[in-house]
């Protein structure tokens, strides 16, 4: 039992009379490379969110680590080890590559506010950019401006900003979405390079990458868990299999 | 080769402007206008109020439409210890004084903890609500200060003189400005630290994508209302400065429209620039100034104006003085 | 007990102006997503127009149609030239056009009517007081507001509830994507919008003609107590427009009459003399930071579905 890293128990959220998630239960392993799958408007995003703390949950209750995270704000959870990584890449597209880092960085850091030291110069900022510009490939492209980079190399910075928070648990939503193959293949290195020695959770809707990535994997539909398993065993799943070809349509849409 | 040139244009640029404000009261000595070094320090005055307001509303993204508030109560702050002076009396046991290094400091601590107080529950909100207000809350300032017939209500304050400060004569004209521009400059320096900081950055942030910065880890409420709580501190001192320009504190320093006023400077100069705001200041005054010798009616023609430069110019002058887009200083 | 009743619907009163003038606002707030400062000008330009066409023909009605037809018109025109270039710029750009148009209309107005306050005489069909209960005499001009007020809102509760174009304009309020694709004419409906607005404001500026004067920024300041209402009230909700001026009506009018006395109570006479009024000014902006502690959207807060 203590080896489970985040729990969410019966997860319930609302938009009005619209249910986008019903009686939403997951649990992640410490260390495991969790996917969460699911048909198009499974609410798979939705679910994140509510990991995140972007929205609260209309009932049921979120902890990571065995503290209670239900009703914490989303900066309270990063602080807690929480990183999310957006399907829609948002960075700070005024900053350059480093400053976008530098930034995740300093967020992390105990240090209080730095108002004095320019940031181009705070060394304990600086070094920590630099690791993570290595560790994600994008030491050419430094001082770059964020907004100037290509779809791909933003997926990086990305990846890079959430680590550079340095998280228990990395929550990932569809990082494969709208890369090509050469991209994704970059990606899939980096997470396989992580994988076990940080906690990930990937949401994804290709369903081909998560198999070959996983350790466990939940599937989604109509904003309910209904199987989690090894690749193997959700692969041959009878319910996920007619989920998936069976007229899944819309529903509720995240 | 191309992040050289705009560097060396901004400084010089910046440069120019110094020096220009450096030997203006030896211009006006020498053309024989000496009447118009007051009209020079009110310039910077509204310069050092309109940079202040730069960092919420350039750097930080929010619409502040109640800037003025807190140069009013920096300006009373000033009157109504002078005026406790004046009748040997006492307000909350406090003594009045005309000792700039209390009245100025005051100005600052009670402006600030007005910023605070406001900004705690301002920032709450976003958007529209946050215009909405801000703007609610100097209005609550104009007409405290309306009812407040002890101190002249409606009709103000008046002073006899201006502070006293180490010594020197603040009443000379020459005097005054030059501790204008040390005030300005010594505020622009400091302003150019913290917004090139970690903390800047986080501030700067915030406006292009405040959710993200949250997500981060960061708190990003209590850095605003940091940076809120100090630009409000110096307005408040701009407050302090403007009363003794004008040696008279009167409720219309805080009205809405001077606030609209602050924020159309930052809007010319160009929104976080810092340096932008105080040419800002000086266009609108300008302005101002030689319409106002053609129409009373100057409003007529200022209006159109705002919607014009509003519509098709965005980078403000400044940003055409040091041809440079980018918005970071 | 006889003047609290006064009060009371002095209170009234001053909700129901407050409220023609949020009405509109608060839609143009939420379905065009565009800050309108100039709301004011509008409310001014009523009163002067209904002012001086009244003064010259001698009919009130006549003025007052006068006032309604040329704000409308003129609101509308701003709407197609000014602000229709503002609905997809930011907030900031908003705010400052719309300054400028005050600053316009300010002065245009001084330009023709010059400095002087214009007065306005009650109608002589309106004049006199009612007996309201027995021994309570009450101004009939003042009642007759109060009436019109509670008409304009059965009129906006009717035209949102039971016809297609409040309906799609409750729609546009919530969500003006969907409004789009149903295929409305969008740029029409926003500019019937704003000129409904408008011709609200004007309304409310006629009607304060006899009892406030008529004079250049007038609207500005009834324009922050809008502001005031529309927080409280919630961004582009008629109904919490509704609540909200009347709300603020009444607080701002019984803690100007009565919280000097209560405050002179529990403070010491001397500081009670000096803070009491100022204090009262407040009141209103106090109950709005309170409400917003607790309901940053305000009261009735328009749903709109965070979309992902």
């Amino acid at each position: 039992m203590s080896n489970i890293i985040l729990q969410a128990k019966s997860i319930n959220k609302q938009f009005g009379a619209v249910k986008v998630c019903q009686n939403f239960n997951l649990e992640i392993e410490k260390n495991s490379l969790h996917a969460l799958i699911g048909p198009n408007g499974a609410g798979k995003t939705t679910a994140l969110n509510l990991l995140t703390g972007l929205i609260k949950p209309t009932s049921g209750s979120i902890s990571l680590n065995g503290n209670d995270i239900t009703k914490k704000s989303v900066n309270v959870r990063s602080q807690l080890g929480l990183a999310r990584v957006f399907q829609i890449t948002s960075l700070f597209n005024e900053f350059s590559v480093r400053e976008n880092l530098m930034l995740a960085a300093g967020a992390h850091q105990k240090t209080g506010y730095r108002f004095w030291t320019n940031v181009n110069r705070d060394k304990r900022l600086l070094e920590v950019a630099d690791e993570f510009l290595e560790k994600v490939g994008l030491n050419q492209r430094s001082s770059i401006l964020a907004g100037n980079l290509s779809h791909g190399e933003q997926r990086q910075l990305e990846m890079g900003m959430a680590l550079a928070t340095r998280p228990d648990i990395l929550l990932l939503d569809e990082p494969m979405a709208g890369l090509g193959p050469g991209g994704s293949a970059k990606l899939s290195e980096l997470i396989l390079e992580l994988k076990h020695k940080m906690t990930i959770l990937l949401v994804e809707h290709d369903t081909h990458a998560v198999f070959s990535l996983a350790d466990t994997v939940s599937v989604m539909v109509h904003g309910e868990v209904i199987a989690t398993n090894t690749p193997e065993v959700i692969k041959n799943n009878q319910r996920v299999q007619e989920a998936y070809l069976g007229g899944v349509s819309g529903g509720a849409e995240c | 080769m191309k992040n050289l040139l705009t560097f060396n244009r901004k400084t010089v640029v910046n440069s120019i402007g110094l020096i220009l404000f450096l030997i203006l009261p030896f211009l006006t000595k020498s053309f024989e206008q000496e009447y118009l070094i007051s009209f020079f320090s009110m310039i910077l005055i509204y310069g050092l109020a309109a940079a202040s307001l730069d960092l919420i509303l350039g750097f930080g993204g929010m619409i502040s439409l109640g800037h003025a508030v807190f140069m009013g109560i920096g300006g009373y702050s000033v009157g109504v210890l002078a005026f406790h002076k004046y009748e040997s009396s006492s307000i909350f046991g406090f003594d009045g004084t005309e000792n700039a290094l209390i009245t100025w400091g005051v100005a600052i601590l009670i402006a600030g903890v007005f910023g605070l107080l406001t900004g705690a529950v301002s920032l709450r909100t976003k958007g529209m609500s946050f215009i909405m207000i801000t703007l609610a809350f100097a209005q609550m300032g104009y007409y405290f200060f309306v009812s407040l017939s002890k101190y002249g209500g409606s009709d103000g304050l008046s002073l006899y003189n201006r502070n006293e400060l180490l010594g020197l004569d603040l009443g000379d004209d020459v005097t005054f400005y030059y501790i204008c521009l040390a005030i300005l400059v010594l505020f622009l320096l400091i302003a150019h630290r913290v917004v090139n900081s970690h903390f800047g950055k986080v501030i700067t942030a915030s406006r292009q994508n405040e959710q993200r910065v949250q997500v981060l880890g960061v708190a990003s409420y209590r850095y605003k209302l940091a940076i809120y709580t100090f630009a409000a501190a110096v307005a408040g001192l701009a407050g302090a400065l403007m009363t003794n320009q004008n040696e008279f504190a009167s409720p219309e320093l805080m009205h809405w429209t001077k606030s609209g006023e602050l924020m159309v400077m930052v809007l010319l100069g160009g929104m976080g620039t810092l340096f932008g705001p105080v040419l800002g200041a000086a266009i609108l005054l300008l302005m101002e100034y030689f319409l106002a010798m053609y129409t009373e009616h100057w409003m007529v023609v200022l209006g159109p104006f705002l919607i014009i430069v509003v519509l098709f110019a965005k980078n403000g002058l400044y940003g055409l003085l040091v041809g440079s887009k980018d918005k970071n200083v | 007990m006889l003047l609290f009743i006064e009060q009371l619907f002095n209170g009234l009163q001053l909700g129901v102006m407050l409220f023609l003038m949020s009405a509109g606002l608060t839609l143009v707030f939420g379905i065009m997503q565009v800050i309108n400062l100039a709301h004011g000008s509008f409310y001014m330009i009523g009163a002067f127009v209904a002012a001086t066409v009244t003064l010259h023909s001698g009919s009130f009605l006549l003025g007052m149609v006068a006032g309604l037809s040329v704000a409308g018109i003129i609101g509308m025109i701003v709407e197609m030239t000014i602000l229709r270039q503002l609905y997809n710029r930011n907030h900031l750009d908003q705010v400052l056009a719309t300054f400028g148009l005050i600053f316009f209309f300010n002065e245009l107005t001084r330009i023709i009517w010059g400095r002087q306050p214009l007065f306005m005489d009650i109608p002589s069909w309106l004049d006199g007081t009612v007996e309201i209960f027995a021994g309570i005499e009450y101004p009939l001009y003042r009642l007759a507001i109060i009436f019109v007020g509670f008409i304009v809102a059965l009129f906006l509760y009717l035209l949102f509830s039971r016809t297609r174009l409040g309906m799609q304009i409750r729609a546009g309020a919530t969500n003006r994507d969907i409004v789009a694709a149903l295929g409305v004419n969008i740029k029409l409906l926003y500019t019937l919008v704003f000129g409904l607005g408008v011709m609200l404001a004007a309304l409310a500026g006629v009607m304060a003609g006899p009892i406030l004067a008529v004079e250049v920024g007038m609207g500005e300041s009834i324009l922050i107590l809008t502001f005031v209402v529309i927080i409280i009230g919630g961004i582009g909700s008629v109904k919490g427009a509704f609540a909200g001026a009347l709300l603020v009506g009444m607080v701002d009018t019984l803690g100007r009459a009565y919280l000097p006395t209560i405050l002179s109570l529990l403070l010491s006479s001397e500081l009670g003399e000096t803070l009491s009024a100022p204090i009262a000014s407040m009141s209103i902006y106090m109950m709005m930071a309170l409400i917003l502690a607790f309901k940053p959207n305000g009261l009735f807060p328009i749903q709109s579905r965070l979309d992902s």
